[in-house]
């Protein structure tokens, strides 16, 4: 059962040929028996996962019309407020925190009937691309237990490549979902940003922040994509527009006709892992193949926009994590009578944050501080700009953009943990796509010949045009599955 | 472009974090090296360039003036890490706002 | 410590420059960024929501009406509406500030380039806006433990949220300069016009005795002839009118005196003591302040179109200074009545109750002095009374048909100043018409002179004043219900004097 796709367990549940209650307990199952290799959860609610299952089996019993995910199980990124299980953002300044309210795609999942197992392990706050920057353990790859699972998404990820969920949330700033699903196998979309809501997600880079989905397929993706997106008037940013047709779009997987760009910045260089570029040049090989007109498209901004990234995420990130100051909930340490407001605040935000939060804090402080903004800041901002027109002039000559996911396939376990830079470059090709908003994916395109890890092939397509992301990346997944004889997980390594 | 250590001290106190001598020490190594990779922004030619600060270019999103329900008592101070008479209680206040 | 230096020997001196920010809470009925009640005095922390607590991924969404508001302020003052601009964060760490940022607006305020022109001792100073901008007030402390329940020596501090996120306009002047001796006087008539202005707008209650409106003043002295300023003080908090006069007095004889002893004015902040209305220096901090403000990515870009911004204008009630004007002609009032009027809160009731049918003067006479004195009596405002101008003009109306004389009348006053019911009602109950039937007053009359043979005799004598004695016992044996010109009338004719 663990090994179906949502949109089967959906089918199946919804013709009572299975129970949402037993589909929930085989999860819970499997989730007690590999969670002790892979510690993709930080929180797992059996109970009220069965609940909420029991409620959705009670609906079906009564003749409900549901939703096309009821009773299908899901894990959610630690960094959406639940009132029914601690957020922590896997921070321990957040321990044990109870939110007293739901994050806006918390409450859409309930109402589509998701039956949420538990919280997912991230990197604290979501800052990293490996879930090492957890403050309660690290993530392991399903597919390489001494492997990373990406970040700062990986213990949603990890979770659903290790088959302990068919379906889970991320959030992407710079990479966050893509880079995960890249390295783990798996589709990772990144709405535009404004088609899902930021209400509840606690903030990394407010201006960067999109929560999207993770499955094992495209179209569980898309289905995943259309319960919580759309919009909300708890989120200013939030686009006031009908979710794109994404369902009908993955459904579509058809290529023939559509001018895609290979992004020239993307496609050589010294991080480039030869596997993973192998792995992407097949795959647009196989695009031509199947009617794609393929082109190389230059986009000289978007070399700029990794240290771009790593002025305005941070900057926003200082101001973001002010509000985390032991007054009105969370850590308090210090608090003996002998220190002032100020004292406790300082001495429990440098127990509380890890080393890399505490870095980006600094960072971006330094950042904003007068007589620094103008020349990181605003020429950050300025840059992004610039992203943005590079992305408007492709999208004129083309339909999509595509690159590799990552430079390379996912790294050992601590070889990178204490080197940022090394940290910060996995997120290179995915950095664009947030900067300017626009949407984009990442599916499998295969394993890489030297470690026999999963590559991930990128598909950026215009704000809005999300439908596009799905159309081009269900088309190189069943022309890959065909070759393939069956889904790339199937070659993951038993648990 | 370079960071002291000093400049670090300064935004640790800024930023309300207590590090202490070591870690100072390590994080002023590593910013050097971060700022010093994020300053390459400053190449690019973008006199004329407008800032991009959100992604999409919407305007004017406003809620109608309308009272909503509001956390009870209880609620508000549930996660406070102390309490009394209905407040959240703080360590002593040095500055003045 | 410095010695003052007495307030006229330091303006032969010096010429102060002043500034002034106002902080108006807007009178709206949601928060500036979530839908919690802006009302004063609830419970502690049940006007607050996972918004205004600043909990970790809540979001804020700009109440349209605060917007609004500062526009109307923005135009009242004559400033121009920006076409396009946005909130900025203002980041520093406090614990009544759920977020340790203030949602505000930095270079770019929806308001500016204005001017107000307020009078003093009749001349006019025109008070130059630089801006007027949004943003979000604080959560309030107390604090607990030490002598005085202030933040030195205390204990602890217990923090209610339920004022943050209260939608807040800062206006700021530009330098105010040339007012000489009469700075103190200029600043507290900026101030004083200012809410008045913005009461007249219906854009807040501007209740300086609750917080609702709270000047930071600004304060440097030059040498008469110097060309350049010298370095200020902001003085924070100031919260009543007389205060903003008190601390700007202040500041100019304690900077005289720094400077007369050759010291420099050190720019800090200062806060005024209400007792004995002086000012002292706020702890310095270890750190500059940098708030390194940004632009507040969680908000869009505010602008507001043109024909929104005219239909506002449009909808601008008469403003203040045009009132003063009309109602002073009208009611014929001098410069010192109209201030009086204004100071008790009576304009309104005023002409109101003129419109319900009353003489300006009749009006105005019942409201400044029968009802302002039950009011102080009872502490509590004029309009508070339970009392209508239409009830007022009712009585009056009373007066002039003459069936009640104005002893009576304020009888009518107290019955429904108890709750008696209105004017007739009280009237009826209380049996308190005037007795203008001739036969009972004749009939009282000469019991009266029967009782009063000795006074009687002098006006039968010639000595018509003693005649007012005989009123008044005819008053008193009606019980005030005679009319008081009738029975003189009487009186003189049954003594052959008529
Ligand atoms: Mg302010
Ligand atoms: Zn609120």
């Amino acid at each position: 059962m663990i090994f179906k796709t949502a949109a089967e367990l959906a089918t199946l549940i919804a013709e009572k040929e299975v129970s949402a209650v037993e589909v929930a307990t085989a999860h819970l199952d499997r989730i007690e028996a590999v969670e002790g290799k892979v510690n993709a959860f930080l929180h797992v609610g059996r109970e009220t996962a069965l609940a909420q299952a029991a409620a959705v089996d009670a609906k079906i019993a009564a003749g409900e019309e549901l939703g096309p995910l009821a009773g299908v199980p899901i894990a959610h990124k630690d960094v959406f407020t639940t009132r029914d299980m601690p957020t922590t953002c896997a921070s321990k300044i957040l321990e044990g925190w109870r939110p007293p309210y739901d994050a806006t795609v918390t409450t859409r999942l309930r109402e589509a009937g998701l039956v949420i197992l538990g919280k997912t392990n991230m990197d604290e706050f979501a800052m990293g691309s490996s879930t090492e920057n957890s403050a309660f353990g690290v993530t392991h790859n399903p597919w390489d237990l001494t492997r990373i699972p990406g970040g700062s998404s990986g213990g949603s990820s990890a979770a659903v490549a290790a088959f302990e969920a068919p379906l889970a949330t991320g959030t992407d700033t710079g990479g966050s979902i893509r880079q995960p699903a890249a390295v783990t196998g798996l589709v990772g979309m990144k709405p535009t940003y404004g088609g899902s809501s930021r209400y509840g997600l606690v903030a990394f880079a407010s201006s960067l922040d999109t929560p999207g989905p993770f499955a094992r397929n495209v179209l569980d993706a898309a289905l995943l994509h259309e319960a919580f997106s759309g919009h909300d008037p708890r989120d200013s940013t939030s686009i006031d527009a009908p979710v794109p047709g994404v369902v009908e779009a993955a459904r579509q997987a058809d290529v023939a006709g559509m001018r895609i760009g290979v992004v020239k910045e993307f496609t050589s260089g010294d991080g480039y892992q030869a596997g993973v570029l192998a792995r992407f040049n097949e795959t647009v090989e196989l695009l031509e193949s199947l009617g794609a007109k393929v082109v190389e498209i230059s986009c000289a901004a978007f070399s700029y926009a990794l240290p771009s990234y790593y002025l305005i995420a941070p900057s926003e990130a200082s101001s973001n994590l002010a509000r985390f100051d032991a007054m009105r909930y969370g850590l308090r340490v210090g608090d003996d009578g002998n220190h002032s407001a100020e004292e406790v605040m300082a001495l429990t935000r440098a127990a509380g944050f890890g080393a890399e939060v505490k870095r980006r804090i600094i960072l971006g402080t330094y950042a904003l501080s007068s007589g620094y903004y103008d020349a990181y800041y605003g020429k950050a901002q300025q840059v992004r700009t610039l992203i943005a027109r590079d992305f408007d002039a492709a999208f004129e000559q083309v339909d999509v953009l595509i690159s590799p996911t990552t430079p390379t396939t996912a790294f050992p376990i601590g070889e990178r943990a204490d080197d940022p830079m090394a940290m910060y470059l996995a997120d290179l090709c995915t950095i664009p796509s947030n900067m300017a908003g626009n949407a984009a994916i990442s599916v499998p395109c295969g394993l890489a010949d030297e470690d026999g890890l999963p590559v991930g092939f990128q598909i950026m397509a215009p704000t809005l045009a999300d439908d596009r992301c799905y159309r081009v990346g269900a088309a190189v997944e069943k022309a890959l599955e065909d070759r393939w004889g069956g889904p790339l997980l199937g070659k993951a390594p038993a648990l | 472009m370079s960071i002291t250590r000093d400049e670090v001290a300064h935004l640790a106190r800024l930023s309300r974090l207590a590090l202490g001598e070591d870690e100072l020490d390590h994080f002023a190594a590593q910013l050097d090296a971060i700022v010093s990779a994020v300053a390459r922004v400053q190449e690019v030619a973008a006199d004329d360039i407008p800032p991009t600060t959100h992604a999409l270019p919407i305007t004017n999103v406003f809620r109608p003036d309308q009272v909503q329900p509001s956390l009870t008592n209880a609620e508000a101070l549930s996660g406070a890490p102390a309490a009394e008479d209905e407040r959240f209680r703080v360590p002593r206040i040095l500055e003045e706002d | 410590m410095t010695t003052l230096v007495p307030f006229a020997t330091a303006l032969e001196k010096y010429a102060p420059v002043l500034g002034i920010e106002t902080h108006i809470e807007l009178g709206t009925a949601s928060k500036m960024f979530c839908g919690c009640s802006t009302a004063f005095g609830g419970a502690p922390n049940t006007h607050v929501c996972p918004v205004c607590l600043g909990l970790p991924g809540a979001l804020p969404v700009v109440n349209a009406n605060a917007i609004e508001y500062a526009i109307r302020i923005g135009l009242a003052l004559n400033c121009s509406i920006a076409e396009w601009c946005r909130f900025a964060r203002k980041n520093y760490f406090y614990p009544d500030m759920p977020k340790d940022f203030q949602i505000s607006q930095y270079d770019e305020p929806i308001c500016f380039d204005g001017y107000l022109d307020v009078e003093v001792e009749g001349e006019t100073y025109r008070i130059e806006i630089e801006r007027a901008h949004l943003e979000e007030d604080t959560g309030k402390s107390t604090h607990v433990g030490g002598a005085t329940g202030r933040i030195h020596g205390a204990d602890h501090s217990l923090v209610d949220y339920n004022r943050a996120g209260i939608p807040l306009i800062e206006i700021v002047t530009k330098p105010i300069e040339a007012t000489g001796e009469k700075a103190p006087l200029v600043a507290k008539a900026y101030a004083t016009e200012l809410r008045e202005l913005v009461r007249a707008l219906g854009a807040s209650d501007v209740r300086m005795e609750e917080g609702s409106m709270r000047c930071d003043v600004n304060v440097s002295l030059m040498l008469k002839d110097a060309s350049e300023w010298g370095t200020r003080t902001e003085t924070k908090n100031v919260n009543s009118l007389r205060s903003v006069e008190r601390s700007v007095r202040y500041e100019i004889e304690r900077q005289a005196g720094v400077l007369d002893e050759g010291g420099k004015i050190v720019q800090e902040t200062r806060h005024f003591q209400e007792g004995p209305g002086t000012t002292l220096s706020g702890r310095s901090k270890e750190e500059a302040q940098d708030y390194r403000y940004f632009p507040e990515p969680d908000l869009v870009p505010v602008a507001p179109s043109r024909e929104w911004v005219e239909e506002i204008r449009a909808t601008l009630p008469e403003l203040p200074a045009a009132r003063r004007v009309r109602i002073m002609k009208a009611w014929s009032l001098s410069d010192e009545e109209f201030r009086d009027v204004v100071n008790a809160g009576a304009l309104d009731l005023i002409e109101e109750t003129i419109a319900a049918g009353a003489s300006p003067a009749a009006a105005r006479k019942w409201w400044m002095n029968e009802l302002s004195r039950t009011a102080t009596a009872q502490d509590v405002e004029l309009a508070a009374l339970p009392i209508t101008a239409e009830q007022v003009a009712r009585i009056q109306a009373l007066v002039d048909a003459g069936d009640l004389n104005d002893k009576l009348a304020r009888k009518v006053f107290e019955g429904v100043l108890a709750g008696e019911g209105g004017p007739d009602e009280v009237v009826a109950a209380r049996g308190l018409k005037v007795v203008s039937d001739d036969g009972a007053l004749i009939a009282i009359v000469d019991q009266v002179l029967a009782e009063n043979e000795d006074a009687a005799q002098k006006v039968r004598d010639g000595k018509v004043a003693a005649a007012g004695a005989l009123v008044g016992a005819v008053m008193k044996a009606s019980r005030g219900q005679a009319d008081a010109g009738r029975a003189r009338q009487i009186i003189l004719e049954r003594l052959g004097q008529g």
